[in-house]
């Protein structure tokens, strides 16, 4: 119903993971994410929502069942370049996964790692940077760039690859607000305009909110897989997999539970001051 | 305060020495040294010096620099040179006791000293004018051809440019750890050497884990990223060797030759 296009990027069937035999982290997971779609998905703390990201380029490989990257197997050890120039990931901490000196040679590490003409590297290294609004920074050292405007350099980093997807593994969580505020603005036009299929991992609930999709993980299982606003009108699953809940839409199921009678679906602030304010004035109040 | 550490003392500009290829500025440094080695009477040494003044004065870069960064090595080097006047052979100029000062002790402190200062300002004028990426980039070039011979040339130069990125990161980390232990109460400044000496464990220990997780995470990113090793690697900067590079270079081999020959016919 939400799927753009039916091309599908990453496939996990029944898919398990554990790192020793005792404890299972992912315990079989099935989902498809589609081509263009802009996907978050969402756990707290040791749901294993990194490890599902580490799978899906070839990092991890499953101890059962399998992902397939755009039809191939990530377990395909002769494929694993191929899996990774096409999903592109981004981590958390800024500063450990910046290489070079310089923000421009930074983001062409990856495109001189895959072997690619220096006058193209060129080429896509000045677009990449312009794309995610860092190109007059280009010449700067990494140092001198605060934490959004280096997660932003990572990003370029990874876009210059120009790959199909691009996976985030929690990329705002050691940014201030107004970080936040750059990365995830970045994160939506890659997807909008770039047509690059996105998945966020996070564990903010207003991130999640501006994608297509959601995603629940809770101890190495989907527990949710719909649209936003049907994901966060599940308020009681949510609170057992201990996750927040925006706090409009707790503010609605609390006063629900009160007897009164409003749309569940409800996930912005200014959605919730309309519904009561209409509320009001029918007086129902 | 830590963090007003320069580095590489690397200064900026578009000066001609700064335009030259620096894998050409190494071999020009290389056949400097050869040079003050080569000259072996004052007239040789002239040359030496005057090729070093003309590099110095074409990069623009203010002189009172160099003799700032030049200030904290003088006393040690005028110890050696002193020294040096007193373990000649010669004709003695000086005589009291057992110390005696020869001609041959006074020729060869002054030589010392010439050489030693020349070097330290001769290879300045390579870490000024170049930044260290650059340096990076031209020593991998450079040693590229032992290769062959199983040098991890590449590697090496990647652990070069690892290590220039996260030095800045890492003397930061050191500030917030130090901060964090005076908050506790720790005492860097006060107590014996060897209380002293045992403070810098608290800061070392966490600097040292963090460190380490830093470069588990890099290395997960650059896989990330399809790094495999040097083979098969591009590289986005391309240095092209200039007519204008070559010049140079023949200058410098020049002045080398001028050494070679005053060293022979003024014996």
């Amino acid at each position: 119903m939400y799927y753009l296009t039916s091309e599908k990027i990453i496939e996990a069937e029944n898919l398990h993971f554990s790192y020793d035999k005792s404890k299972e982290i992912l315990k079989g997971i099935d989902v498809d994410i589609n081509s263009g779609e802009f996907v978050a998905v969402l756990g707290h703390n040791g749901s294993g929502k990194s490890t599902f990201a580490r799978l899906s380029n070839a990092i991890l490989v499953p101890s059962e069942g399998s992902v397939k990257v755009l039809g191939t197997d990530t377990s395909d050890s002769e494929r694993v370049f191929d899996i990774r120039k096409n999903v592109g990931m981004v981590f958390q901490n800024p500063d450990n996964q910046i290489v070079a000196a310089v923000v421009e040679e930074d983001v062409a590490f990856g495109l001189e790692n895959t072997g690619v003409p220096p006058e193209q590297i060129r080429k896509r290294v000045d677009e990449a940077l312009k794309a995610v609004g860092m190109y007059d920074y280009r010449h700067h050292s990494p140092g001198m760039l605060s934490g959004g405007q280096k997660q932003r350099v990572a990003i370029a980093g990874i876009i210059a690859m120009r790959p199909t997807c691009i996976v985030l593994d929690e990329p705002t969580a050691m940014l201030d607000p107004a970080g936040r505020k750059d990365v995830m603005n970045t994160v939506r036009m890659l997807n909008k305009d770039f047509g690059i299929t996105v998945v966020l991992i996070t564990h903010y609930m207003d991130e999640a909110v501006l994608a297509d999709r959601v995603i629940v993980i809770d101890s190495g299982k989907i527990i949710l897989d719909d649209i936003p606003k049907k994901v966060f009108s599940q308020v009681e699953i949510l609170k057992k997999a201990g996750l927040d809940i925006p706090q409009a839409t707790e503010l609605i199921y609390e006063l629900n539970k009160c007897g009164l009678n409003l749309n569940p679906n409800i996930l912005t602030e200014e959605e919730c001051a309309e519904a009561l304010a209409s509320l009001l004035k029918e007086g129902k109040i | 305060m830590l963090k007003d550490i320069t580095l590489g003392q690397y200064f900026p500009g578009n000066s001609i020495v700064h335009r030259l290829d620096a894998g050409i500025k190494i071999i020009i440094t290389v056949i400097f040294i050869i040079m003050l080695f080569a000259a072996d009477n004052f007239i040789s040494a002239g040359i030496g010096v005057a090729f070093m003044v003309m590099s110095y004065l074409l990069t623009k870069i203010s002189p009172s620099l160099m003799v700032k960064s030049l200030k904290p090595v003088l006393p040690v080097l005028l110890i050696t040179g002193v020294l040096n006047i007193f373990f000649y052979e010669g004709e003695v100029i000086f005589k009291l006791g057992f110390i005696k000062i020869t001609d041959e002790g006074i020729k060869n402190a002054g030589f010392m000293l010439v050489r030693v200062i020349s070097l330290i300002i001769g290879s300045s004028v390579l870490t000024y004018t170049t930044s260290p990426i650059e340096l990076t980039n031209a020593i991998e070039k450079l040693l590229s051809p032992l290769k062959k011979f199983k040098l991890p040339v590449h590697e090496l130069a990647m652990m070069m440019t690892i290590a220039l990125r996260f030095i800045p990161t890492l003397i930061e980390e050191t500030d917030k750890i130090i901060s964090a232990q005076k908050a506790r109460g720790a005492d860097f400044e006060n107590g014996t050497l060897r209380e002293r000496a045992s403070a810098v464990v608290p800061i070392l220990v966490p600097l040292f884990v963090s460190a380490f997780r830093r470069a588990e995470e890099l290395a997960l990113a650059m896989e990330c990223r399809c790094y495999r090793g040097g083979e098969g690697r591009t590289k986005m900067r391309q240095t092209h060797i200039k007519p204008f590079d070559l010049a140079a270079l023949g200058i410098s081999v020049i002045f080398l030759a001028a050494i070679i020959s005053v060293n022979v016919f003024f014996k």
